[in-house]
C-alpha cells in the first residue's frame, strides 16, 4: 500500500483566504523536492510561487489552472519517494527550479485585463523581463476568439482597479481581525544613529554600488538580534496560546508601486551577515515588486517591521499582522534636537516603535527590546559581527 | 562614441523606467528632485545607480550621491565622467 501525501493549498497570510491557480510547473509523474516550486497561485495581493512541503513523486493533479480555491483545497496528491519503486527519477526533475521571468505587476494585470499568460511571453525588459508592451504585443497576436473568451471568463477582474481594490480589501480584513482580537500596547524610543551612519559610511565607501549596505539592513540585523532577548515578542499566537518562534523570520513590509503592501519574511535574520542580509533584502523587494513571491515567505514571518525610509513621517504605530504578536516600526531617518552629556546639539534621529501583543507580553518587556534595539545600534561592528556565521569572505572579496 | 546629452537622458529615463514601470518620460521634470518626483526608496535609489553603473561602467562613490538630485545633475555626472 502506498502513503499518498495530500497537497494542499497553504495559507498565504492572514489576508489570504483564497486563491486562483494560474499554472502548474509539473506534471504527473514528476519528481520533486521539498521546497520547489510546483504552481503559481494568484492572490488578491500578488501571484505566489507555491513551493512544496515534501519530497515525492506527482500522481495527481487535482485543480485546473484558473480555478480559484479557499485555503486548504486539496490541490495535488503526491506518493512517497522511495515508494516509487524502480522508477527513476527523469533528468528533467534533476535540473534546476523553473525560473519564471520576471513580469513587472503592471505587465501582469495587462496581461489579466488582455488574456494573455505573461509566463509565455517572451520578455525584453531587463534581464528578460517581462513588460507592458510585451504583453500587449503577445495580445495582438493572439486569435480574436481566443481573447475574446479569455477577456470574458467571469474570473478575470476587468476593471483595471480590481487589484487594487482586492488588495486594499485584504489588507482591510486582516487590519480589522487585528484590531478586533489582539490588545496592542504601543511604546516608541528615539535612537542616536550617528555611530551607525558613520560605521556604514565607512564600510561603503571604498565599496562599488553593487555591494553597498543600507542603514535598512542595520536595522533588521539589531530587531532579528534584540528579539533574542524577548522572545515573547517573535512567534505566533494560534489556539489561544503563544508558539515562539526559534528563529526569527522577519516579515518586510514592502510598498508597492501603484499601491498596497506585502510583508513577505526573510528567514533566520540572526544567522546572516549583513552583507548576506542585503542580498536578501533586495532580492525581496525586487521580486515583490515584480510579483514573484513565495508561498513560505507568505506563510512563516514571526514577526513584521515596517520602515518608513527617509523623506517620510517621524514615527509609525502599525499594526500587528495576526497571527504574528509585534511589530517593530521605524520612521524616517533625520538630524533632530539631541540632548548629550548636558549639550543640546543636531543628532541624526530614528525613531523606533513597538506594537505587541498584550495576551503575550507586557511593556515592561517591550521596552528592554527597545533598549537592547538602542544599545546594539550603538555597536554598529558588534552588531554585523554577532551570529553571522564565522564567515569572514565578505572582507575577504577585493 | 560618447552619447551626447539627449541620449543620454533617454538612457537614464529609460533605467528608471526599470524600477519605475509607471513613470512617462514627458511628465518628468528635468530640474525638480528626482526621488521625491519618482518616488525613489532607498533601495529603488541604489538599483538605479547600479543600474547607472553597470551600463556606463562608471563608478559613483557614495559621497557623490549629495550632487545627485534632479534627473538633470544625473545626466550631468554620467556625462562628465564618460570618455
Amino acid at each position: 500500500m502506498r502513503t499518498v501525501i495530500d497537497f494542499r493549498l497553504p495559507s498565504l497570510g492572514a489576508d489570504m483566504d483564497e486563491g486562483t491557480l494560474l499554472s502548474w510547473l509539473v506534471k504527473p509523474g514528476d519528481s520533486v523536492k521539498r521546497g520547489q516550486v510546483v504552481a503559481v497561485v494568484d492572490t488578491s495581493k500578488a501571484a505566489v510561487d507555491v513551493e512544496i512541503w515534501h519530497d515525492g513523486v506527482v500522481s495527481e493533479l487535482r485543480v485546473e489552472p484558473g480555478t480559484k480555491v479557499p485555503v486548504g483545497t486539496l490541490l495535488a496528491t503526491l506518493l512517497e519517494p522511495d515508494e516509487v519503486g524502480e522508477t527513476k527519477p527523469a533528468p528533467a526533475a534533476l535540473a534546476a527550479p523553473t525560473v519564471r521571468p520576471a513580469v513587472s505587476p503592471s505587465a501582469r494585470q495587462r496581461a489579466r485585463e488582455l488574456g494573455v499568460d505573461p509566463n509565455a511571453v517572451h520578455g525584453t525588459g531587463v534581464q528578460g523581463s517581462v513588460t507592458r508592451s510585451d504583453i500587449e504585443a503577445a495580445a495582438q497576436a493572439l486569435p480574436r476568439a481566443t481573447l475574446d473568451l479569455a477577456t470574458t471568463h467571469p474570473s478575470a477582474p476587468t476593471a483595471a482597479g480590481g487589484r487594487a481594490n482586492a488588495m486594499r480589501g485584504a489588507i482591510a480584513a486582516a487590519m480589522s481581525r487585528s484590531k478586533r482580537e489582539i490588545p496592542h500596547y504601543y511604546l516608541s524610543d528615539s535612537i542616536p544613529m550617528a555611530s551607525a551612519l558613520a560605521w556604514l559610511q565607512q564600510r561603503n565607501q571604498d565599496l562599488p554600488v553593487t555591494r553597498r549596505i543600507l542603514s535598512a539592513a542595520l536595522l533588521l540585523k539589531a530587531v532579528a538580534l534584540a528579539l533574542q532577548r524577548t522572545p515573547q515578542l517573535n512567534g505566533f499566537f494560534r489556539d489561544g496560546a503563544f508558539h515562539p518562534s526559534s528563529n526569527v523570520h522577519i516579515g518586510v513590509a514592502i510598498a508597492l508601486r501603484g499601491g498596497g503592501l506585502v510583508a513577505p519574511a526573510i528567514h533566520a535574520v540572526e544567522t546572516l551577515s549583513l552583507a548576506e542580509l542585503m542580498v536578501a533584502l533586495s532580492d525581496l523587494v525586487r521580486r515583490a515588486r515584480a510579483g514573484s513571491l513565495r508561498s513560505s515567505e507568505m506563510s512563516d514571518p514571526s514577526i513584521t517591521v515596517t520602515n518608513l525610509g527617509e523623506q517620510s513621517a517621524e514615527a509609525v504605530f502599525g499594526i500587528i499582522y495576526p497571527p504574528q504578536v509585534a511589530l517593530v516600526g521605524f520612521g524616517s531617518l533625520a538630524a533632530r534636537p539631541w540632548v548629550d552629556q548636558g549639550e543640546l546639539r543636531a543628532m541624526p534621529l530614528i525613531t523606533a516603535t513597538l506594537s505587541a501583543d498584550h495576551r503575550v507580553s507586557d511593556g515592561h518587556q517591550g521596552a528592554l527590546f527597545l533598549l537592547e534595539l538602542r544599545d546594539l545600534l550603538q555597536q554598529p561592528q558588534t552588531l554585523a559581527d554577532t551570529g553571522a556565521r564565522p564567515s569572514t569572505q565578505e572582507e575577504q572579496e577585493p | 562614441m560618447k552619447p551626447d546629452q539627449p541620449e543620454l537622458l533617454n538612457q537614464i529615463v529609460a533605467l528608471l523606467q526599470t524600477i519605475a514601470p509607471e513613470l512617462e518620460a514627458e511628465t518628468l521634470s528635468a530640474g525638480r528632485p528626482l526621488r521625491q518626483q519618482v518616488d525613489l526608496d532607498s533601495m529603488d535609489w541604489l538599483n538605479f545607480l547600479i543600474g547607472v553603473h553597470q551600463r556606463f561602467k562608471i563608478d559613483i562613490p557614495e559621497a557623490d550621491y549629495a550632487q545627485l538630485i534632479s534627473v538633470n545633475d544625473v545626466v550631468d555626472y554620467v556625462s562628465a565622467r564618460l570618455t
